[in-house]
């Protein structure tokens, strides 16, 4: 069985970043090969995502060293939803890079380090082996540590310590999780965990080894414990924000998903009623946070917190229609975050200023990016023919069915919040008397406008035409609710 | 102030050598023992810190005038394009394969793929851990 095409989701940023490497002073080669090496991958993606509906969940065991013994990546539909969506935000957020993070960045290896950041992120999400997972983290992580005190701005280096201590911190308990786990049950295949783990039953020392994933898991999503997280989200350049905002705390949550729905399934007494309490104070404290900034870039980070809660609000229901809503939740979320961060960004290159109160009548200068705005508004609210809607009916839909009645209200609440607290952006810097005069009228840049024009026809598209997507996702949905499939797909009944 | 250290000096001309035969020498016995190209590369690396540490940057970049963050850039390409090499030949990533060759002097030899591999694991190590020093003395 050949499947080499999916190690080619990770395997190409890595080339690409290597190669850039010695195109450092070459900015025009780095920007045409960053942009041909993403639409490569994006069809490699896809082409792996669709050969999953027929021939079912894909593995590559490297070296050929079969599983439970080598390591190997497992593609499924989850996954490679993930994978593909990576992909696209992050070639559309690349051509936003082009015109604003200028010539100090490009010199400085900035390109190559997106591309180990989107190797790390698409290696997380392909690998079936955990401490492999770990490896992966890591790629991502120290590519993001580069990323975010590139430029070694003051407010970068004081935001980057805490983002790298608690990190480095987050990294160790991982560590240390993975080796009480190998001690316990002998194996660090996933697949293999699963059945070891059903057959001496997850008892109190094994649950506790899964409350300690769901620490690291929690610190690295944002789930609970995202105290780092809006500070550190605010501090580098916009197209790295977005970025961060768009993938990194969605791999914590992956995860999340993975080792719930694949090894500790069976106290979710425990376990996922942890996570449900969590995830209703990450939406609580999000839209605290959401409300009580006025610094737009602080708004815009705690609503990634509040999309954090929300997602695994659908892991704490654990039922296959909830996971539905939180795939679709997922996938609509790196989109349209990416497009939040961007117009954010956006505004404070135009203005200079970052607060909202000194904003006003931004509409009257650039009415294409108000109305960007009002679009992502929307979207993340949940307003049906954008992308927002789907995953809540979804989510509420699986909140019913589990008696979750809590949950439902207070994720579906959130979503006022978040109304709430961009219409609080929209209203104070977007109408109202202008500001700008006609003469200090920076002028908006079509390489700045476009990347946002791309993902807010994403997320139309995505809203409008989610027929297309509902086999991808019914099938990832279903995966994750029978472990079965995934265990059968890796270890072929050679336990 | 000029510090004497002429023995410091004389003794790394000489040690500089014995470091850098003995890091080859875990790079190679790494394929059926315990060495490889991670340790092996460390010890090599050690031995260019030496230098530094004896001589200034400058001098010894005149002699060894490489970037060594290019030298870690060609480490990872190699141990990453082993692993595609295999790919091209049809079988599994990262797959590694050996043979035995006669060849004029060393008599039958086996050579296999993961030296390549090892090798682009080790000029990262020495790639990674010069820059990292060098970038710490440059701060001060």
């Amino acid at each position: 069985m050949m499947n080499n095409i999916i190690v080619m989701p990770m395997i190409i940023p890595l080339m690409t970043g290597i190669i850039l490497i010695f195109l450092r002073t070459r900015v025009n080669s780095q920007r045409i090969l960053s942009i041909l090496s993403s639409i490569a991958t994006i069809a490699v993606s896809l082409v792996i995502l669709n050969r999953i509906q027929h021939e079912g969940i894909l593995r590559l065991d490297f070296g050929g060293w079969l599983p439970p013994y080598g390591i190997l990546f497992v593609a499924d539909s989850f996954s490679m939803l993930l994978v593909v969506t990576t992909s696209i935000v992050t070639g559309i957020l690349l051509i936003y890079a082009f015109s604003s993070i200028g010539k100090q960045h490009e010199n400085m290896f900035f390109y190559p380090f997106i591309f180990f950041l989107v190797a790390g992120v698409n290696g997380s999400f392909l690998t079936g082996d955990l401490f492999n997972m770990f490896v992966c983290f890591e790629v991502m992580l120290l590519s993001s540590y580069v990323l975010i005190t590139m430029g070694g701005r003051r407010i970068q280096l004081v935001e980057s310590i805490k983002y790298v201590t608690i990190n480095v911190l987050s990294s160790w308990f991982f560590l240390i999780g993975i080796a009480y786990l190998y001690g316990t049950v002998g194996t660090l295949n996933m697949a293999h965990l699963s059945v070891r783990v059903a057959e001496v039953g997850q008892g109190p020392l094994l649950t506790v080894i899964s409350l300690m994933f769901l620490i690291v898991f929690s610190l690295k999503a944002g789930l609970l414990l995202y105290f780092w997280l809006p500070g550190s989200y605010s501090a580098p350049p916009t197209v790295v924000a977005a970025l961060f905002g768009a993938l990194l705390t969605k791999v914590g949550i992956y995860a999340m998903f993975r080792i719930f729905t694949l090894i500790f399934y069976h106290e979710t007494a425990i376990t996922h009623t942890a996570i449900g309490i969590m995830a209703i104070l990450t939406m609580i404290g999000g839209s605290i946070g959401a409300l009580a900034y006025n610094d737009i870039r602080k708004i815009v980070s705690y609503n990634v917190v509040i999309a954090v809660g929300f997602i695994l609000a659908g892991l704490a229901m654990s039922s296959e229609v909830a996971f539905q809503g939180a795939i679709y939740y997922l996938i609509h979320d790196m989109i349209v975050k990416a497009l939040l961060f961007l117009i954010a960004g956006t505004m404070i290159y135009l203005t200079g200023k970052a607060k909202i109160e000194e904003m006003s009548g931004l509409i009257r200068n650039y009415p294409m990016l108000g109305w960007l705005f009002f679009i992502t508004m929307l979207s993340l609210t949940g307003i049906p023919p954008l992308s927002g809607f789907i995953s809540k009916v979804f989510l509420g839909q699986g909140a019913i069915e589990t008696g979750s009645y809590l949950l439902l209200a207070v994720a579906f609440m959130s979503g006022i919040f978040v109304l709430y607290s961009l219409l609080r952006i929209f209203l104070n810097c977007f109408w109202g008397e202008t500001i700008i005069s006609e003469d200090d009228d920076v002028p908006l840049k079509k390489g700045m406008l476009v990347p946002c024009v791309l993902l807010a026809i994403m997320t139309v598209a995505i809203g409008i035409g989610v027929e297309g997507l509902v086999p991808y996702v019914s099938d990832a949905a279903r995966t994750l609710m029978n472990p079965d499939i995934y265990i059968e797909a890796v270890l072929q009944g050679n336990r | 102030m000029k510090i004497n250290d002429v023995i410091l000096k004389t003794v790394t001309r000489i040690v500089v050598f014995i470091i850098l035969t003995f890091g080859v020498e875990l790079f190679l016995s790494g394929h059926n023992n315990p060495g490889g190209g991670f340790i092996g590369g460390l010890v090599l690396s050690s031995a260019f810190v030496l230098l530094y540490l004896v001589n200034d940057i400058e001098t010894v970049r005149k002699g060894i005038p490489f970037d060594f963050k290019k030298i870690a850039a060609i480490g990872v390409f190699l141990a990453v394009g082993s692993g595609v090499g295999s790919v091209l030949f049809g079988e599994n990533f990262l797959t590694q394969a050996f043979g035995h060759f006669d060849l004029p002097i060393f008599g039958v030899t086996e050579l296999s793929t993961v030296v390549l591999f090892e090798a682009g694991v080790a000029l990262t190590v020495v790639g990674v851990v010069v820059t990292i020093i060098l970038t710490i003395s440059e701060d001060v």
